[in-house]
Protein backbone atom coordinates (compact mmCIF):
# COMPACT_ATOMS: atom_id res chain seq x y z
CA UNK A 1 0.00 0.00 0.00
CA UNK A 2 1.05 3.57 -1.01
CA UNK A 3 2.72 5.43 2.13
CA UNK A 4 3.06 2.36 3.85
CA UNK A 5 5.38 -0.02 1.90
CA UNK A 6 7.83 2.32 1.32
CA UNK A 7 8.17 2.85 4.54
CA UNK A 8 8.98 -1.11 5.67
CA UNK A 9 12.17 -1.08 3.24
CA UNK A 10 14.15 -3.74 4.74
CA UNK A 11 17.21 -2.21 2.92
CA UNK A 12 16.60 2.11 4.13
CA UNK A 13 16.68 0.41 7.50
CA UNK A 14 19.72 -1.51 7.74
CA UNK A 15 21.45 1.62 5.96
CA UNK A 16 20.09 3.52 9.18
CA UNK A 17 20.96 0.74 11.77
CA UNK A 18 24.44 0.88 10.43
CA UNK A 19 24.39 4.92 10.69
CA UNK A 20 23.31 4.25 14.33
CA UNK A 21 25.82 2.05 14.83
CA UNK A 22 28.66 4.34 13.50
CA UNK A 23 27.07 7.13 15.71
CA UNK A 24 26.89 5.80 18.74
CA UNK A 25 29.70 5.52 21.74
CA UNK A 26 28.15 4.80 24.84
CA UNK A 27 24.54 3.54 26.74
CA UNK A 28 21.35 5.68 26.12
CA UNK A 29 18.28 4.49 28.10
CA UNK A 30 15.39 5.42 24.99
CA UNK A 31 11.47 5.28 25.69
CA UNK A 32 8.85 4.80 22.62
CA UNK A 33 6.06 5.94 24.75
CA UNK A 34 3.30 4.55 22.06
CA UNK A 35 2.70 0.74 22.61
CA UNK A 36 1.61 0.50 19.14
CA UNK A 37 5.13 1.48 18.25
CA UNK A 38 6.44 -0.83 20.85
CA UNK A 39 4.10 -3.51 18.86
CA UNK A 40 6.20 -2.47 15.88
CA UNK A 41 9.48 -2.35 17.19
CA UNK A 42 9.13 -5.83 18.23
CA UNK A 43 7.61 -7.25 15.27
CA UNK A 44 10.21 -6.36 13.01
CA UNK A 45 12.92 -7.00 15.23
CA UNK A 46 14.41 -3.35 15.52
CA UNK A 47 15.24 -4.25 19.14
CA UNK A 48 17.67 -6.69 18.16
CA UNK A 49 18.92 -5.30 15.76
CA UNK A 50 20.35 -2.03 17.02
CA UNK A 51 23.49 -1.95 19.04
CA UNK A 52 23.73 -2.95 22.48
CA UNK A 53 24.82 0.08 23.98
CA UNK A 54 20.96 1.32 22.73
CA UNK A 55 18.47 0.09 24.98
CA UNK A 56 14.67 0.68 23.99
CA UNK A 57 12.27 1.21 27.36
CA UNK A 58 8.55 0.15 26.91
CA UNK A 59 6.41 3.52 27.86
CA UNK A 60 2.79 3.52 29.07
CA UNK A 61 1.19 4.64 25.66
CA UNK A 62 -1.34 1.57 25.31
CA UNK A 63 -4.80 3.24 26.84
CA UNK A 64 -6.35 -0.47 27.10
CA UNK A 65 -3.45 -1.17 29.63
CA UNK A 66 -3.54 1.70 31.62
CA UNK A 67 -7.77 2.21 31.81
CA UNK A 68 -8.06 1.81 35.51
CA UNK A 69 -9.61 -1.15 36.92
CA UNK A 70 -12.37 0.29 38.40
CA UNK A 71 -13.62 1.61 35.37
CA UNK A 72 -13.07 -2.09 34.02
CA UNK A 73 -15.87 -3.39 36.52
CA UNK A 74 -17.77 -1.14 35.81
CA UNK A 75 -17.77 -1.36 32.39
CA UNK A 76 -18.26 -5.17 33.28
CA UNK A 77 -21.32 -4.19 35.66
CA UNK A 78 -23.31 -1.99 33.07
CA UNK A 79 -22.45 -4.54 30.58
CA UNK A 80 -24.40 -7.34 32.38
CA UNK A 81 -27.33 -5.53 32.46
CA UNK A 82 -30.00 -6.94 30.20
CA UNK A 83 -31.21 -2.85 29.52
CA UNK A 84 -27.82 -2.23 27.76
CA UNK A 85 -26.02 -3.02 24.62
CA UNK A 86 -22.32 -2.25 25.71
CA UNK A 87 -19.74 -1.20 23.07
CA UNK A 88 -16.61 -1.01 22.80
CA UNK A 89 -13.21 -0.76 20.59
CA UNK A 90 -12.33 -4.78 20.25
CA UNK A 91 -9.27 -4.74 22.82
CA UNK A 92 -11.23 -3.92 25.61
CA UNK A 93 -12.94 -7.57 25.66
CA UNK A 94 -10.28 -9.72 27.00
CA UNK A 95 -8.62 -7.17 29.69
CA UNK A 96 -9.14 -8.79 33.05
CA UNK A 97 -11.56 -7.31 35.48
CA UNK A 98 -11.22 -8.18 38.88
CA UNK A 99 -13.16 -11.03 38.30
CA UNK A 100 -13.71 -11.62 35.10
CA UNK A 101 -13.71 -9.89 31.64
CA UNK A 102 -16.00 -8.22 29.06
CA UNK A 103 -15.27 -11.38 26.50
CA UNK A 104 -17.16 -13.36 29.66
CA UNK A 105 -20.09 -11.07 29.87
CA UNK A 106 -20.78 -11.48 26.33
CA UNK A 107 -20.42 -15.23 26.70
CA UNK A 108 -22.68 -15.58 29.18
CA UNK A 109 -25.20 -13.57 27.14
CA UNK A 110 -24.85 -9.48 27.94
CA UNK A 111 -25.25 -7.31 24.24
CA UNK A 112 -21.72 -6.71 23.75
CA UNK A 113 -20.70 -5.50 20.42
CA UNK A 114 -17.08 -4.61 19.64
CA UNK A 115 -17.41 -1.14 16.76
CA UNK A 116 -14.77 0.46 14.78
CA UNK A 117 -16.04 3.67 15.09
CA UNK A 118 -17.43 5.73 17.74
CA UNK A 119 -20.17 6.55 15.04
CA UNK A 120 -20.94 2.92 14.49
CA UNK A 121 -21.84 2.62 18.44
CA UNK A 122 -24.17 5.54 18.00
CA UNK A 123 -25.81 3.90 14.88
CA UNK A 124 -26.64 1.44 17.21
CA UNK A 125 -28.32 3.53 19.85
CA UNK A 126 -30.21 4.99 16.54
CA UNK A 127 -31.41 1.37 15.81
CA UNK A 128 -32.41 0.32 19.61
CA UNK A 129 -34.23 3.36 20.34
CA UNK A 130 -35.34 1.06 23.71
CA UNK A 131 -32.31 0.18 24.62
CA UNK A 132 -29.76 2.24 26.26
CA UNK A 133 -26.01 2.19 24.38
CA UNK A 134 -23.24 2.56 26.39
CA UNK A 135 -19.69 3.31 24.51
CA UNK A 136 -16.58 2.31 26.27
CA UNK A 137 -14.40 5.90 25.17
CA UNK A 138 -10.94 5.16 26.21
CA UNK A 139 -7.47 6.56 24.36
CA UNK A 140 -5.01 9.09 24.26
CA UNK A 141 -5.57 12.49 22.14
CA UNK A 142 -5.56 10.54 18.91
CA UNK A 143 -8.90 9.02 19.95
CA UNK A 144 -10.37 11.59 21.97
CA UNK A 145 -11.46 14.04 18.79
CA UNK A 146 -13.32 11.04 17.19
CA UNK A 147 -15.29 10.30 20.69
CA UNK A 148 -15.85 13.67 21.24
CA UNK A 149 -17.59 13.89 17.84
CA UNK A 150 -19.73 10.98 18.88
CA UNK A 151 -20.85 12.90 21.84
CA UNK A 152 -21.76 16.05 20.22
CA UNK A 153 -23.47 14.13 17.05
CA UNK A 154 -25.60 12.41 19.94
CA UNK A 155 -26.58 16.05 21.39
CA UNK A 156 -26.98 17.68 18.35
CA UNK A 157 -29.38 14.60 16.47
CA UNK A 158 -31.15 14.60 20.47
CA UNK A 159 -29.85 10.95 20.16
CA UNK A 160 -30.76 10.12 24.08
CA UNK A 161 -30.08 6.48 24.68
CA UNK A 162 -26.66 7.35 24.21
CA UNK A 163 -23.94 7.41 26.80
CA UNK A 164 -20.03 7.29 27.12
CA UNK A 165 -17.85 5.44 29.94
CA UNK A 166 -15.12 7.76 29.59
CA UNK A 167 -11.44 6.67 30.38
CA UNK A 168 -9.68 9.34 28.29
CA UNK A 169 -5.82 9.68 29.34
CA UNK A 170 -3.19 12.64 28.23
CA UNK A 171 0.26 11.77 26.94
CA UNK A 172 2.15 14.82 28.27
CA UNK A 173 1.55 14.61 32.04
CA UNK A 174 2.66 11.08 31.70
CA UNK A 175 5.90 11.88 30.29
CA UNK A 176 6.53 14.26 33.01
CA UNK A 177 5.68 11.76 35.63
CA UNK A 178 8.32 9.18 34.36
CA UNK A 179 10.91 12.18 34.29
CA UNK A 180 9.91 13.24 37.36
CA UNK A 181 10.03 9.74 39.21
CA UNK A 182 13.68 9.27 40.98
CA UNK A 183 12.91 5.33 39.82
CA UNK A 184 13.30 5.98 36.20
CA UNK A 185 15.74 7.31 34.26
CA UNK A 186 15.65 7.89 30.71
CA UNK A 187 17.68 9.70 28.37
CA UNK A 188 15.21 10.75 25.29
CA UNK A 189 12.10 10.31 24.10
CA UNK A 190 10.13 9.10 20.72
CA UNK A 191 6.68 10.37 20.77
CA UNK A 192 3.62 8.83 19.33
CA UNK A 193 3.16 9.90 16.03
CA UNK A 194 -0.44 9.96 15.74
CA UNK A 195 -1.02 11.53 19.65
CA UNK A 196 1.36 14.69 17.99
CA UNK A 197 -1.00 14.27 14.35
CA UNK A 198 -3.59 16.15 16.59
CA UNK A 199 -2.17 17.70 19.50
CA UNK A 200 1.42 19.12 17.56
CA UNK A 201 4.21 18.99 19.04
CA UNK A 202 4.78 22.33 20.75
CA UNK A 203 3.83 21.18 23.95
CA UNK A 204 7.17 19.31 24.32
CA UNK A 205 8.75 22.30 23.90
CA UNK A 206 8.46 23.40 27.78
CA UNK A 207 9.65 19.37 28.65
CA UNK A 208 13.22 19.45 26.72
CA UNK A 209 13.75 22.99 28.01
CA UNK A 210 13.23 22.06 31.64
CA UNK A 211 14.68 18.51 31.74
CA UNK A 212 17.19 18.58 28.77
CA UNK A 213 15.59 15.16 27.02
CA UNK A 214 15.75 14.65 23.30
CA UNK A 215 11.96 14.41 21.75
CA UNK A 216 11.38 13.27 18.51
CA UNK A 217 8.20 12.24 16.97
CA UNK A 218 8.22 9.46 15.25
CA UNK A 219 6.11 7.42 12.69
CA UNK A 220 5.00 3.37 13.27
CA UNK A 221 6.94 1.82 10.51
CA UNK A 222 10.79 0.14 10.33
CA UNK A 223 11.84 3.20 8.57
CA UNK A 224 10.55 5.57 10.25
CA UNK A 225 11.43 4.21 13.81
CA UNK A 226 14.87 3.29 12.70
CA UNK A 227 15.24 7.26 11.34
CA UNK A 228 14.06 8.84 14.88
CA UNK A 229 16.02 6.46 16.80
CA UNK A 230 19.05 7.90 14.25
CA UNK A 231 18.08 11.60 14.81
CA UNK A 232 17.55 10.60 18.68
CA UNK A 233 21.33 9.31 18.78
CA UNK A 234 22.58 11.93 17.00
CA UNK A 235 21.51 14.78 19.29
CA UNK A 236 22.46 12.56 22.89
CA UNK A 237 26.14 11.83 21.49
CA UNK A 238 26.03 15.67 21.13
CA UNK A 239 24.77 16.29 24.07
CA UNK A 240 21.65 18.16 22.20
CA UNK A 241 18.20 18.48 23.15
CA UNK A 242 15.94 19.37 20.91
CA UNK A 243 12.27 18.81 19.49
CA UNK A 244 12.49 16.77 16.14
CA UNK A 245 10.12 15.80 14.08
CA UNK A 246 10.55 12.91 11.82
CA UNK A 247 6.99 11.91 11.01
CA UNK A 248 6.30 15.24 9.08
CA UNK A 249 3.85 13.84 6.48
CA UNK A 250 1.32 13.61 8.89
CA UNK A 251 2.37 16.18 11.96
CA UNK A 252 2.91 19.73 11.97
CA UNK A 253 3.93 21.35 14.91
CA UNK A 254 0.69 23.03 15.78
CA UNK A 255 -1.44 19.75 14.95
CA UNK A 256 -5.11 19.14 14.02
CA UNK A 257 -6.46 22.47 14.65
CA UNK A 258 -10.39 21.11 14.14
CA UNK A 259 -9.72 17.98 16.06
CA UNK A 260 -8.29 19.81 19.07
CA UNK A 261 -10.71 22.36 18.96
CA UNK A 262 -13.59 19.38 19.24
CA UNK A 263 -11.72 17.83 22.20
CA UNK A 264 -11.83 21.40 24.07
CA UNK A 265 -15.77 21.98 23.42
CA UNK A 266 -16.67 18.62 24.64
CA UNK A 267 -13.92 17.58 27.25
CA UNK A 268 -12.00 19.24 30.26
CA UNK A 269 -9.17 18.12 31.85
CA UNK A 270 -9.49 15.67 35.22
CA UNK A 271 -7.24 14.00 37.09
CA UNK A 272 -6.70 10.26 36.29
CA UNK A 273 -6.07 7.03 37.82
CA UNK A 274 -3.79 5.04 35.35
CA UNK A 275 -3.81 1.61 36.18
CA UNK A 276 -0.58 0.18 37.90
CA UNK A 277 1.07 3.61 37.63
CA UNK A 278 -1.64 5.74 40.28
CA UNK A 279 -3.17 9.07 39.80
CA UNK A 280 -1.62 11.44 37.76
CA UNK A 281 -2.32 15.01 37.63
CA UNK A 282 -4.08 16.55 34.72
CA UNK A 283 -3.64 13.54 33.15
CA UNK A 284 -7.11 12.70 31.26
CA UNK A 285 -10.44 14.12 30.06
CA UNK A 286 -13.49 13.68 31.22
CA UNK A 287 -17.05 15.38 29.92
CA UNK A 288 -17.95 18.82 30.32
CA UNK A 289 -20.97 19.42 32.43
CA UNK A 290 -22.98 21.10 29.10
CA UNK A 291 -22.35 17.13 28.17
CA UNK A 292 -23.10 15.58 31.49
CA UNK A 293 -25.95 13.52 30.38
CA UNK A 294 -23.79 11.55 28.32
CA UNK A 295 -21.78 10.61 31.35
CA UNK A 296 -23.08 6.63 31.94
CA UNK A 297 -21.34 7.32 35.12
CA UNK A 298 -23.58 10.01 36.22
CA UNK A 299 -26.66 8.23 34.26
CA UNK A 300 -25.85 5.06 36.30
CA UNK A 301 -24.83 6.09 39.93
CA UNK A 302 -26.03 2.85 40.77
CA UNK A 303 -23.09 1.05 39.43
CA UNK A 304 -20.67 0.92 42.32
CA UNK A 305 -17.70 -1.03 42.21
CA UNK A 306 -16.58 -2.93 45.50
CA UNK A 307 -13.26 -3.84 46.39
CA UNK A 308 -11.46 -3.93 42.75
CA UNK A 309 -8.56 -6.27 43.01
CA UNK A 310 -5.14 -7.07 40.63
CA UNK A 311 -3.65 -10.36 40.30
CA UNK A 312 -0.69 -10.62 42.97
CA UNK A 313 1.25 -12.23 40.57
CA UNK A 314 0.80 -9.55 37.80
CA UNK A 315 3.79 -6.88 37.62
CA UNK A 316 1.82 -4.62 34.80
CA UNK A 317 2.71 -1.42 36.56
CA UNK A 318 6.41 -1.78 36.66
CA UNK A 319 6.50 -2.74 32.69
CA UNK A 320 4.24 0.47 32.36
CA UNK A 321 6.67 2.75 34.05
CA UNK A 322 9.55 1.00 32.11
CA UNK A 323 11.07 -0.23 35.67
CA UNK A 324 10.30 -3.83 34.34
CA UNK A 325 10.95 -5.52 30.45
CA UNK A 326 7.77 -8.20 30.13
CA UNK A 327 10.17 -11.18 30.45
CA UNK A 328 11.49 -10.46 33.72
CA UNK A 329 8.15 -11.44 35.13
CA UNK A 330 8.01 -14.66 36.47
CA UNK A 331 4.36 -15.08 35.34
CA UNK A 332 5.13 -14.42 31.38
CA UNK A 333 4.29 -17.38 29.19
CA UNK A 334 3.67 -19.54 32.11
CA UNK A 335 0.07 -18.22 34.19
CA UNK A 336 -0.03 -15.41 32.11
CA UNK A 337 -0.70 -15.12 28.29
CA UNK A 338 -2.76 -13.97 25.50
CA UNK A 339 -5.40 -16.77 25.65
CA UNK A 340 -5.77 -16.65 29.81
CA UNK A 341 -4.10 -12.45 30.22
CA UNK A 342 -3.17 -11.64 34.35
CA UNK A 343 -2.50 -7.54 33.24
CA UNK A 344 -3.95 -5.61 30.24
CA UNK A 345 -0.44 -5.53 29.23
CA UNK A 346 -1.06 -9.16 27.96
CA UNK A 347 -4.21 -8.49 25.94
CA UNK A 348 -3.88 -5.59 23.26
CA UNK A 349 -2.35 -4.93 19.92
CA UNK A 350 -0.32 -2.44 21.97
CA UNK A 351 0.86 -4.25 25.30
CA UNK A 352 4.70 -4.77 26.05
CA UNK A 353 3.80 -8.18 27.28
CA UNK A 354 1.48 -9.25 24.35
CA UNK A 355 4.12 -7.94 21.70
CA UNK A 356 6.89 -10.21 23.45
CA UNK A 357 4.89 -13.01 23.90
CA UNK A 358 3.37 -13.05 20.41
CA UNK A 359 7.04 -12.34 19.05
CA UNK A 360 8.91 -14.88 20.95
CA UNK A 361 11.08 -12.55 23.56
CA UNK A 362 10.47 -15.01 26.06
CA UNK A 363 14.24 -14.66 27.86
CA UNK A 364 16.04 -11.18 28.43
CA UNK A 365 19.16 -13.37 27.43
CA UNK A 366 17.66 -13.43 23.76
CA UNK A 367 17.43 -9.25 23.92
CA UNK A 368 20.66 -8.96 21.87
CA UNK B 1 -5.01 1.94 19.72
CA UNK B 2 -3.31 4.80 17.76
CA UNK B 3 -2.61 3.39 14.75
CA UNK B 4 -3.60 5.15 11.33
CA UNK B 5 -3.78 3.69 7.97
CA UNK B 6 -2.96 5.58 4.59
CA UNK B 7 -5.71 5.43 2.67
CA UNK B 8 -6.66 7.39 -0.62
CA UNK B 9 -10.29 9.69 -0.23
CA UNK B 10 -12.29 8.96 -3.44
CA UNK B 11 -15.77 10.53 -2.83
CA UNK B 12 -16.74 13.02 -0.44
CA UNK B 13 -20.14 13.93 0.85
CA UNK B 14 -22.18 15.66 3.34
CA UNK B 15 -23.95 13.50 5.90
CA UNK B 16 -25.69 14.75 9.59
CA UNK B 17 -23.92 18.15 9.11
CA UNK B 18 -20.43 16.10 8.61
CA UNK B 19 -18.01 15.96 5.85
CA UNK B 20 -18.17 11.96 5.17
CA UNK B 21 -15.94 10.26 2.40
CA UNK B 22 -15.29 6.98 1.30
CA UNK B 23 -11.46 5.87 1.78
CA UNK B 24 -9.52 3.35 -0.40
CA UNK B 25 -7.01 1.54 1.81
CA UNK B 26 -5.19 -0.63 -1.18
CA UNK B 27 -8.88 -1.97 -2.41
CA UNK B 28 -10.67 -2.12 0.50
CA UNK B 29 -13.40 0.84 0.37
CA UNK B 30 -14.80 2.12 4.45
CA UNK B 31 -16.49 5.13 4.76
CA UNK B 32 -14.66 7.72 7.09
CA UNK B 33 -15.19 10.76 8.79
CA UNK B 34 -13.43 14.13 6.95
CA UNK B 35 -14.79 16.38 9.46
CA UNK B 36 -11.57 16.90 10.79
CA UNK B 37 -9.49 18.04 7.36
CA UNK B 38 -11.99 20.06 5.64
CA UNK B 39 -9.56 21.23 2.86
CA UNK B 40 -9.10 17.17 1.60
CA UNK B 41 -9.46 17.16 -1.75
CA UNK B 42 -10.63 13.61 -3.83
CA UNK B 43 -7.05 11.76 -4.65
CA UNK B 44 -5.59 13.25 -1.61
CA UNK B 45 -4.39 10.59 0.97
CA UNK B 46 -5.33 11.19 4.71
CA UNK B 47 -4.53 9.16 7.40
CA UNK B 48 -7.57 7.11 9.33
CA UNK B 49 -8.33 6.35 13.07
CA UNK B 50 -10.84 4.43 14.30
CA UNK B 51 -12.73 5.54 11.06
CA UNK B 52 -11.37 9.68 11.17
CA UNK B 53 -8.95 11.39 9.40
CA UNK B 54 -6.88 13.01 11.26
CA UNK B 55 -4.30 14.08 8.96
CA UNK B 56 -3.89 15.10 4.90
CA UNK B 57 -0.99 13.21 4.10
CA UNK B 58 1.85 15.76 3.24
CA UNK B 59 2.84 13.99 -0.17
CA UNK B 60 5.78 16.44 -1.23
CA UNK B 61 7.09 15.94 2.63
CA UNK B 62 6.41 11.94 2.21
CA UNK B 63 9.11 11.87 -1.14
CA UNK B 64 10.92 14.26 0.37
CA UNK B 65 12.15 12.16 2.99
CA UNK B 66 12.52 8.82 1.13
CA UNK B 67 14.57 10.58 -1.13
CA UNK B 68 16.62 11.84 1.49
CA UNK B 69 16.83 8.84 3.44
CA UNK B 70 17.98 7.32 -0.59
CA UNK B 71 20.65 9.84 -0.64
CA UNK B 72 22.30 9.19 2.43
CA UNK B 73 21.99 5.24 1.67
CA UNK B 74 23.75 6.13 -1.78
CA UNK B 75 26.65 7.56 0.56
CA UNK B 76 26.62 4.81 2.65
CA UNK B 77 27.12 2.30 0.13
CA UNK B 78 30.13 5.05 -1.08
CA UNK B 79 31.61 4.55 2.50
CA UNK B 80 31.97 0.86 3.02
CA UNK B 81 33.58 1.57 6.47
CA UNK B 82 30.04 2.61 7.44
CA UNK B 83 28.60 -0.83 6.45
CA UNK B 84 30.68 -2.60 9.08
CA UNK B 85 29.15 -4.40 11.55
CA UNK B 86 25.85 -4.86 9.27
CA UNK B 87 26.17 -8.70 8.52
CA UNK B 88 26.57 -9.50 12.27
Amino acid sequence: MKYLDEYRDGELTRKLLAEIRQTVTQPWKIMEVCGGQTHSIIKSGLDQLLPPEIDLIHGPGCPVCVTPLELIDKAIALASRPDIIFTSYGDMLRVPGSDRDLFSVKAAGGDVRIVYSPLDALKIAQQNPHKMVVFFGIGFETTAPANAMAVLQAKNQGIENFAMLVSHVTVPPAITAILESPQVQVNAFLAAGHVCTVMGYWEYEALVGKYRVPVIVMGFEPVDIARAILMCVQQLENGEARVENAYARSVEQAGNLPAQSIIKQVFETTDRAWRGIGVIPESGYRLKDTFQQYDAELRFPEIQVINPHESSLCISGLILQGLKKPNECPAFGKECTPQSPLGATMVSSEGACAAYYQYGRYTSSLEK
Amino acid sequence: MCLGIPGKVIEIYQANDMIMGKVDFGGVIKEACLEFIPDIRVGEYTIIHVGFGISKLDEEEAMRTLEMLREMEMLADELPELNQGLSA
